[in-house]
């Protein structure tokens, strides 16, 4: 197997050993992406210097002897809406196509406090509005297993880099299914976390009450080994939460038995592809095989998410992107007569059309006379979805559905269409309103393009999460399989 | 009609910085002035990805004025975004509180000619300041470009709104002076209003006297004393008064005072009408206040001007003098302090409105400076009272006092000032005098009463001022009797 | 039709968003077709429901009142697109 494909897990056994050393691991990774980038193109901006400076750094430490963290020397890259001081930090955005951050966001710092080498800011649907990856104002980026196909969104830099092996792992952003969704469509491992276990602190908001930064990787224990680096409360976020964090690798046992796993029937509704019906019965069959208890529930709210997402997430984007003017940061528009008319230029030319779209939605169901009618009762239904949740996770450890409702659709097939376009976050988005952990996990294939499974639960029960998806993980080979990413695949 | 036909009707925002060192929402520093843009950080320049964090200070503050105002203080209370497009505004969006203010339903009690009036305080919020815009041209209307600043931007504000229960311009401005001397008394704010920290909008429209239906009214944003909103009121009641009397309707807007003609002015808005967007700010979380906060609050709270003035007047002082002695705080705190010591408070009164007022206002010298303690005060009273020193005496000594720092004690032990009371010393030096001056003594046993006056004068030439005058009297005329 | 073009047109100020009249017929039938979907949520009564601003209920988060270095004034400045003597240069505001 080559390096590139390792875990993290492996690559620090490694690097401890001193079979290999960091600067000789970041040049096979740059290596890798100089090979496949070019179809994949995950990446808005490469930083092999920095990295190979950084790896310089662990290396010394390892020859001096030190001990080093689980993290420290392997390659990942961050998505491109995470700010990193002195790096370009686009969202993928005309709007921010020169902004360089001042600062570091707290993820960010964690990871460099725990020797992670950064190989650069990774594509994203602009804003992360998008669930494609199409809406990059820069690119699209193309799913390792057919380049013709999208990565899903928005974090699709995010896992294409993951599973094309040009980073050991990443960090993403979820707010309806942004991490998840995309996981699953590359056939990779995607956490969310509960709201509040991650700072949001540097993560450029789309919206603030349903972000949150998870981490991507090829197995679940290198999962719980980043969750370990950048979970844990931070005062420079007031929406963090003061919990004890555990070590996350210590739920990492083989074993299910007795485990109540609930499946929403809801979850399983029409526009679910057959295809992927049918990999996730198979998974519900491996796990009643290793001894969970599996049974049908149900969840009566579950066909309001979408339309309460819907309405919520625009609604604070809209207020979140308006400090986007032109005035301290960011594009601004040419020969501008007066203000107002510098602000709206500014912003029909910095935005793609999807934002703009979900500011128009977002402002104006927030406007004086609609206000009632659509945000406050969409944040109404919010609290019967959560209610949904909380009742559910009364009976079961976790709750069980697919992850997207399809595969990798191809590229271009629903741009046009916003509405079938939203609808890949049916099954994600609900667990956003209700602040809740999930999990995507590889668990098969339709067409050979990769299934996810997804695992929720309780509020800060990730580890109750990881142990599922890490038993099913061990008793499973998808995650083994690896797309054919070869230099001579052109599109 | 004229415009004393109109009865007008006015309700006052006013936006007053806390006194905290820090903004609301970040770590920066509050300090007024200091190079643009020097007080900045990512939170409170809006940086992409930044979030804020609540400043404890400005809650407690927050619920001190309220408590000082009479208000409710919320158990439950939030923040909320309103949202605006204004190059001050680093984020474009104001975080305000929009439906659950923390401070609710309060009073102030004004005084105008002799009549008490309570005004209704309808709420009290917290929200950020914006930042400062400068024009190229001289007004923002004639400058084809501006200059932002944003040291401003995040300092925390309380918007206190009144109903609309004024009634006349002397209301208005004992209703401002009145809050004003609240929140610099609690430490609130300090209400610098040259450094803009208060600042005040008005709302007024008029009625014809009799009508109880409100009139249509316009609101005056920015003015920074009471003088402008003297002046600005007077103006727009005469502006409203002529346009009803020609039969037509004011219009309902927000106009801007222009200090330098004197007039208001229409801030006829190209733009829609102000549609705010309101909706909880998902950054913080919300405020839960129990009562054991609230308490611990109160008592940090000192006891409000209009009390102590009631109390002075009680202590004997006259309405004057007590509302002299209130109207800094730190002086009526230095006399409250020496009255412990010393208890005459008429007396006590006089010397620190009077010599001790008057040595510090010549040094430039501010109360809480100043080199004489309450304490200090009340000592040289005392020897005064006991007849230590003259009152002549002390207000020579006071002056030395401020000027070394020294106790009145020492002073006149230092200077040999004490008074000669001691019957023995004094006798001796009177038979002197009467010995220098027979013909004194002649014209006294022949009736003239004003040869005592010369002598007495004599026997203080004699000592230096320090024989103790009643004492001198009583010898004198025993001597001679 | 829930929104019309000239709603469209005033959402469009209210965002500071200058839409071609391409956009502006775009947008009015995306957002109908957007709300129309939403519409289901009528079917739900919700009046005996709170509303849920917050996924987790935190609150109480504060800081206390202590200065702390500002960032330097060049790094504020760094990212504008117009700077003149320190200031954030804007063109006339009315
Ligand atoms: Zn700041």
């Amino acid at each position: 197997m080559d390096i590139t494909a390792r875990s993290a897990a492996e690559l620090h056994t490694m690097l401890e050993s001193k079979a290999i050393s960091a600067t000789e691991l970041v040049r096979e990774f740059i290596d890798r992406i100089n090979k496949v980038e070019g179809n994949v193109k995950a990446f808005v901006t490469l930083t092999e210097e920095s990295a190979l400076e950084q790896a310089a750094k662990q290396d010394e430490k390892i020859a001096r002897g030190e001990k080093i963290g689980p993290l420290a020397g392997i390659p990942m890259a961050f998505k491109d809406n995470m700010c990193l001081t002195g790096i370009r930090t686009t969202c993928s955005s005309k709007m921010l196509e020169n902004f360089i951050p001042p600062y570091d966001a707290t993820v960010v710092e964690r990871l460099l406090d725990a020797g992670a080498i950064s190989l650069g800011k990774l594509n994203m649907d602009e804003f992360a509005m998008g669930s494609s990856t199409e809406n990059s104002a820069f690119f699209p980026t193309h799913n390792p297993w057919d380049l013709s196909c999208v990565t899903g969104g928005s974090s699709g830099g995010s896992v294409a880099s993951v599973a094309a092996d040009e980073v050991a792992y990443s960090l993403g952003s979820d707010t309806g299914g942004s991490i998840r969704q995309p996981a699953a469509f590359c056939g990779v491992v995607g956490m969310k976390p509960t709201y509040g276990a991650v700072s949001r602190y540097g993560l450029i908001a789309f919206a603030s009450s349903l972000d949150q930064i998870g981490p991507v990787t090829k197995t679940v224990r290198d999962n719980a080994l980043v969750l370990n680096a950048i979970a844990g409360h931070d005062t420079k976020d007031s929406t963090s939460v003061p919990f004890e964090k555990p070590d996350y690798t210590e739920f990492l046992v083989n074993d299910i038995k007795g485990l109540k796993i609930g499946i929403p029937w809801e979850y399983f509704g029409e526009g679910i592809d057959q295809g992927v019906a049918r990999v996730i019965q198979e998974a519900i069959e491996t796990l009643k095989g290793l001894g969970a208890e599996v049974t049908e529930c149900s969840m009566p709210h579950t066909e309001y998410a979408m339309p309460t997402y819907y309405l919520i997430a625009p609604a604070e984007c809209s207020s979140n992107l308006a400090r986007f003017d032109g005035v301290r940061y960011g594009h601004r528009s040419q020969n501008n007569e007066d203000i107002i008319s510098m602000f709206r230029k500014t912003r029909a030319e910095g935005f793609g059309s999807e934002v703009k779209r979900r500011i128009m939605l977002g402002t104006y169901a927030l406007s004086s006379g609609y206000y009632d009618a659509y945000y406050l009762k969409a944040q109404k239904v919010r609290t019967l979805i959560k209610q949904d949740f909380d009742n559910a996770l009364e009976k079961f450890d976790v709750l069980l559905s697919p992850t997207a409702p399809t595969p990798a659709f191809k590229l271009g097939e629903k741009l046009t269409d916003p509405l079938s376009m939203y609808m890949s976050d049916i099954c994600t988005s609900p667990l956003n309103l209700a602040g809740l952990p999930g999990i995507s996990v590889p668990a098969g294939f339709v067409n050979g393009l990769p299934v996810g499974l997804q695992l929720m639960g309780k509020a800060f029960s990730e580890g109750m999460l990881y142990r599922v998806a890490y038993t099913f993980e061990q008793n499973t080979d998808f995650h083994k399989v690896k797309p054919e990413l070869t230099a001579e695949v052109v599109l | 009609m004229s415009v004393n036909d109109y009865e007008m009707v006015c309700g006052v925002e006013v936006h007053a910085e806390l006194a905290t060192k820090t903004k609301i929402f970040c770590s920066c520093t509050t300090e007024f002035g200091g190079e643009q843009n020097t007080h900045v950080c990512p939170v409170c320049s809006g940086l992409p990805g930044v979030l804020p964090v609540l400043n404890r200070e400005v809650v407690n503050l927050a619920i001190k004025a309220g408590l000082a105002l009479n208000c409710e203080i919320a158990d439950y209370s939030k923040f909320d975004r309103k949202n605006y497009y204004y190059p001050d505004l680093p984020k474009n969006y104001q975080t305000s509180q929009f439906d659950l203010p923390i401070c609710k339903a309060g009073w102030l009690e004004i005084m105008v000619d002799e009549e008490k009036k309570r005004i209704g305080i309808t709420r009290a919020h917290m929200e950020e300041d914006a930042g400062k815009l400068v024009h190229s041209g001289e007004t923002i209307t004639s400058s084809m470009e501006s200059f932002v600043d944003y040291n401003r931007t995040g300092v925390p504000l309380l918007e206190i709104v009144s109903e609309p229960d004024m009634r006349s311009i002397p209301e208005v401005i004992a209703y401002l002076e009145q809050l004003v001397e609240i929140l610099e008394y609690t430490e609130v704010s300090d209400c610098k209003l040259e450094q803009g920290s208060v600042r005040f909008d008005v709302n007024v429209s008029i009625r014809p006297k009799g009508s109880s239906e409100f009139g249509i009214r316009s609101e005056i944003k920015n003015l920074n004393s009471y003088s402008s909103v003297r002046r600005c009121l007077e103006y727009e009641i005469e502006r409203q008064a002529k346009i009803l009397d020609e039969g037509e309707r004011v219009i309902q807007e927000t106009r801007t005072w222009d200090e330098g003609k004197g007039i208001t002015l229409s801030l006829r808005s190209k733009e829609e009408a102000h549609d705010y967007r309101y909706f909880p700010e998902p950054d913080l979380v919300p405020l839960v206040i129990d009562r054991e906060w609230v308490e611990r609050i109160s008592q940090t709270l000192p006891e409000l001007p209009v009390a102590r003035r009631a109390r002075f007047q009680s202590l004997g002082l006259s309405e004057y003098d007590a509302k002299v002695l209130t109207d800094s705080k730190d002086l009526a705190d230095f006399f409250d302090q020496a009255l412990i010591e010393y208890k005459d408070a008429k007396v006590l009164a006089n010397w620190v409105m009077g010599d001790f007022s008057r040595i510090l206002n010549a040094q430039q010298c501010a109360v809480g400076d100043s080199p004489i303690t309450p304490l200090q005060l009340a000592e040289l009273l005392k020897l005064i009272e006991k007849g230590t020193i003259s009152g002549k005496i002390a207000k020579s000594v006071i002056e030395d006092m401020y000027t070394t720092g020294k106790d009145a004690g020492t002073i006149i032990k230092e200077k040999g000032l004490a008074q000669i009371s001691d019957e023995g010393a004094l006798s001796g030096i009177i038979d002197g005098v009467l010995a220098a001056n027979p013909q004194s003594v002649e014209d006294y046993r022949a009736g003239k009463e004003r040869a005592l006056g010369f002598l007495v004068g004599q026997i203080m030439k004699a000592t230096k001022g320090q024989a103790n005058p009643g004492k001198v009297n009583q010898l004198l005329k025993g001597k001679l009797s | 039709m829930k929104i019309s073009r000239e709603e469209v047109e005033y959402v469009a100020m209210l965002a500071r968003l200058e839409l071609t009249a391409q956009e502006t017929e775009d947008y009015t039938g995306n957002l109908n077709s957007i709300l129309e979907y939403a519409g289901i949520l009528e079917k739900l009564d919700t009046s005996e429901v709170l509303p849920t601003a917050h996924a987790v209920p935190l609150h109480n988060v504060m800081r206390e009142d202590v200065v702390k270095s500002s960032m330097d004034a060049a790094k504020v400045l760094a990212n504008a697109p117009d700077v003149e003597n320190g200031f954030f240069k804007v063109p006339k505001i009315v």
